[in-house]
């Protein structure tokens, strides 16, 4: 009887043993910090020659395995599982399964099967927590600044030769009795220099209104155009001139970039504006656009925070708002304590920049000729953490 | 030679030529090409936003939503979907200004999300990059660093809008405005050199493509 049962025990381990280790050799964790997207698996690698792994996972409430990677180096036993193609959903359990894979690329045999694992959606990232104290400190320096702006205080800001030759350009256009051709870039709305370009279209288009010239804005992105659309209107009605404004000032050419460009270039060379406004976001058409604009003779401003394109317009244009030149024109057009208030803040935040910049080198430098503390390095390195 | 008899390459051969017709001046040919150009792009721009955009992100997740009884998939794609279709409240003089809820979502929205990215990629990206982290005076590289450093720093200053650019403040942004004249000198060649390589393609597809006068 004895015997019977040691050798039950002996079974019972056994098979156990045969589970526990195929899963034992599997650990499957969640990968931190993220949407509950990601899950990392790390497996123990054979005591048998193998060239490279395939990694299988079975979703829950589906009965078979589906390949969500593939390893050739016999070494490498970790996985990210991260594919839009095959998404993990948080809260729902899955299991990995690893095979070995000889020199052709053949399945060998089965490494092990995970445990039932399921992702879990981060509550905060803490990988952002630099940029966390870099927004709140924007925005208690933009209060900071508002709050000085409205009171009148600290309203310098420095001359900026494009943005004072404005005036001049729609005068010019009033006189010579022409319109005024303003291209807000061709990006969308999530791009800070499209915000930018709505921005400074306000008082342009007001001054247009009170100088009782017309402006053509053609678009070039649909919600783009809608909102151009009402920044325009909202400038003729500030400057007492709704009965002015022309809807059809303002329209929609086309999203695909160079019909965009043939369409503005022939606006240009039969319209023949007075003064060309380029600014916001622009790739490859900048030169087709200036040099055109250049050919008709037009006064050309413009702006944008493309590096690549910049040295086009500074080549074809007479004034040229370089980077955050562009982002400036609105608080110096308009004098409004609240755009006025972000610069501020704006140039504080360069100048916290400035700060970082010479005082992490000064440090990393002294550390590096005098302490050799390896711990500094890694304090300084994760002030300025980027990881995602 | 061997001239092409593919109705295609000779439609597409006239069209680059009738554009290419704006060098001398603005014609009647141009016009075509262009009106063709815009008017195909916007139609295929619509042929692709209605399969891509409506259907995609609207029909079909109603669909589903409605056959698998997801009440709360049906309002997460319903909100979305009536404040899209508020845009076109544009088009009646009376109820023109409901266009200005979805602007409002749109500007917020946008601005909101581009926050972390930009402080990200504009600010610590870069920041990262220019820090002079170890200085060896044999080694090259940490003299091209330095330059780096003493580039960025200059080059903020030109930036600085509070300040009058007058006394060391200006003599400093100075410097900075040369190092980005230097580097918008440098990306000038550059992308001229890829403009070039474009030309050259249209020009290989005329003459080989089209014409075969070369191989």
């Amino acid at each position: 009887m004895v015997k019977i049962i040691l050798i039950l025990i002996s079974l019972a381990v056994f098979i156990s043993s045969i589970f526990a280790d195929q899963s034992d050799i599997i650990e499957v964790r969640d990968v931190p910090n993220d949407d509950g997207s990601a899950l990392l698996i790390n497996w123990e690698k054979p005591d048998y020659d193998v060239y490279g792994y395939q990694i299988y996972r079975l979703d829950q409430g589906t009965n078979e395995y589906i390949q969500v990677g593939e390893i050739t180096n016999a070494d490498q036993t970790e996985f990210i599982d991260y594919d839009p193609r095959y998404p993990l959903i948080p809260g729902v359990q899955v299991q990995y399964k690893i095979i070995s894979l000889d020199h052709l690329g053949n399945e060998l045999e089965v490494v092990g099967t995970s445990e039932l694992f399921s992702t879990q959606a981060s509550l905060f990232n803490f990988y952002k927590v630099n940029s966390f104290i870099a927004t709140a400190f924007i925005f208690v320096a933009l209060i900071l600044f508002l709050n000085l702006a409205r009171k009148g205080k600290g309203l310098f800001i420095r001359k900026i030769a494009g943005l004072d030759a404005l005036d001049e350009a729609v005068g010019r256009a009033t006189e010579m009795g022409k319109p005024v051709l303003y291209v807000p870039g061709l990006s969308t709305m999530d791009d800070v220099a499209t915000i930018a370009a709505i921005n400074i279209l306000g008082p342009v288009a007001k001054k247009v209104a009170e100088y009782e010239t017309k402006i053509i804005v053609p678009n070039t992105n649909p919600i783009v155009y809608t909102i151009t659309h009402e920044v325009v209107k909202e400038s003729y009605l500030e400057a007492g001139r709704p009965d002015a404004f022309d809807t059809d000032q303002v329209y929609f050419i086309t999203d695909v970039q160079f019909a965009f460009v043939a369409a503005v270039n022939g606006v240009m060379m039969r319209e023949k504006p007075a003064t060309n406004l380029f600014l916001g976001m622009f790739w490859a058409e900048s030169l087709l656009l200036a040099e055109t604009g250049n050919i008709t003779g037009a006064i050309q401003i413009a702006g944008t925070d493309a590096v690549t394109q910049l040295p086009f317009f500074i080549t074809a244009c007479d004034y040229t708002l370089i980077g955050e030149e562009l982002y400036a024109a609105s608080a110096y057009l308009s004098r409004d304590p609240i755009l006025v208030g972000t610069l501020k803040a704006q140039d504080l935040e360069k100048a916290v920049i400035l700060f970082l910049l010479l005082g992490i080198s000064l440090f990393s430098l002294i550390n590096f000729y005098f302490i050799h503390s390896s711990a500094i390095n890694r304090i300084l390195a994760s002030i300025l953490m980027v990881n995602s | 030679m061997s001239i092409s008899t593919n109705l295609w390459v000779w439609l597409a051969a006239f069209l680059t030529l009738t554009i290419y017709s704006f060098l001398y001046k603005d014609n009647i040919m141009y016009k075509f090409a262009e009106h063709l150009f815009v008017g195909a792009s916007v139609g295929w721009s619509i042929a692709i936003i209605w399969h891509l955009t409506v259907f995609q992100y609207i029909i079909d997740p109603i669909k589903e939503a409605v056959l698998n009884k997801d009440v709360l998939g049906f309002i997460l794609v319903l909100v979305p979907t009536i404040i899209g279709l508020m845009y076109f409240s544009r088009f009646s003089r009376s109820k023109g200004w409901i266009a200005r809820w979805p602007i409002a979502v749109t500007m917020g929205y946008y601005t909101g999300i581009s926050i972390t990215p930009s402080i990200e990629t504009n600010i610590f990206k870069q920041v990262e990059g220019t820090i002079l982290t170890s200085f060896n005076p044999g080694s090259l590289g940490s003299w091209w660093a330095l330059l780096l450093l003493v580039g960025v720093v200059t080059t903020l200053f030109y930036f600085f809008f509070s300040v009058k650019h007058a006394g060391f403040v200006g003599r400093t942004a100075k410097v900075g405005i040369w190092f980005v004249m230097i580097a918008f000198g440098a990306s000038f060649g550059y992308t001229v050199m890829a403009r070039v390589s474009l030309l050259i393609g249209r020009i290989q597809f005329l003459l080989h493509d089209w014409l075969g006068i070369i191989k």
